[in-house]
């Protein structure tokens, strides 16, 4: 669609207006990957573990009643039950191991200029993009 | 009140990620596919986001805390570690397979059906397992 950029554009600014807003009001960086991981292996304490629940029940429970309102946005993601574990399983592993992810490392980690998020970032989206040339274009299995 | 701001800012994360198309794989993929029909959306939703979050770290650098009194993040720690960047490829790995990271994996938890769970389901296990796995290789060397 030749919109999507524009719709990229303002979901973008969302996705900023929401991590400033952590920041700026909490005190807090904005990682996706840190706040569920955190909860998930109890190493938030008081306020922080009570600031990641709130925040997972809003990115979880918004666009859930927005797709009762509105319909299902598109997901395209695969059916393969392997790809899906394994990816997924890599996901929260590197994630873990690095500390941080798109919203974390990318987002918050380049609008620092953090060595850190920048080099994460450059190491992410390589891998990402030899995993799709060799999984699409050499294996064909997504 | 943290709880409140906590909640409606994960909420506009969510809603972001819907509408720049981030829960769309096929558009994430696309992105990765750089020798492929490449797409470009996501150089906006990154470009997007940066800019707001630029301005709120110049914000804090002036402040001594965050509005609701909580102290900032502690300074950058400039430290490239092999954690970081055998973390990071890993991630990428993941992440191209699939096409979901761990934000928009959680927006589409709700209506992404069996698939989204399957995923979320072992993101979370590998999440709660790294500590004990990273620590049992350290010990193993």
């Amino acid at each position: 669609m030749p919109l999507d950029w524009i719709y990229g554009l303002i979901g973008g600014i969302m996705i900023g207006g929401a991590a400033s807003a952590y920041l700026l009001l909490n005190g807090k960086i904005m990682g996706a990957s840190g706040l569920l991981g955190g909860v998930l292996d109890g190493s938030h304490a008081g306020t922080s573990r009570r600031d990641a629940l709130f925040f997972l029940a809003g990115l979880i429970g918004v666009p859930f009643v927005w797709h009762l309102l509105r319909g299902a946005p598109e997901t395209q993601l695969t059916t393969n039950v392997f790809v899906l574990i394994l990816a997924g399983l890599c996901v929260g592993f590197g994630t873990r191991l690095a500390n941080g992810c798109t919203s974390g490392h990318g987002v918050c980690g380049i609008s620092r200029l953090s060595p850190r998020g920048i080099v994460a970032t450059l190491f992410y989206l390589s891998a990402g993009a030899m995993t799709v040339l060799l999984a699409r274009h050499g294996l064909g299995v997504i | 009140m943290r709880g409140t701001v906590s909640f409606m800012v994960g909420g506009l994360f969510g809603m972001g990620l819907l509408v720049s198309g981030m829960t769309d794989t096929t558009k994430v993929q696309g992105w990765l596919d750089v020798f492929g029909a490449w797409d470009p959306t996501l150089a906006f939703v990154l470009g997007g986001a940066v800019l707001p979050m630029a301005l709120a770290w110049r914000i804090a650098a002036r402040r001594d805390a965050a509005y609701l009194g909580a102290s900032f993040p502690a300074k950058l720690d400039p430290k490239i570690t092999p954690q970081l960047a055998i973390g990071s490829t890993l991630f990428g790995v993941g992440w191209g397979l699939s096409g979901l990271c761990p934000g928009p994996a959680m927006a589409s938890l709700g209506f992404g059906g069996w698939p989204s769970l399957v995923f979320f389901t072992g993101m979370a296990c590998a999440m709660i397992a790294q500590p004990h796995v990273t620590r049992s290789l350290q010990r193993a060397r």
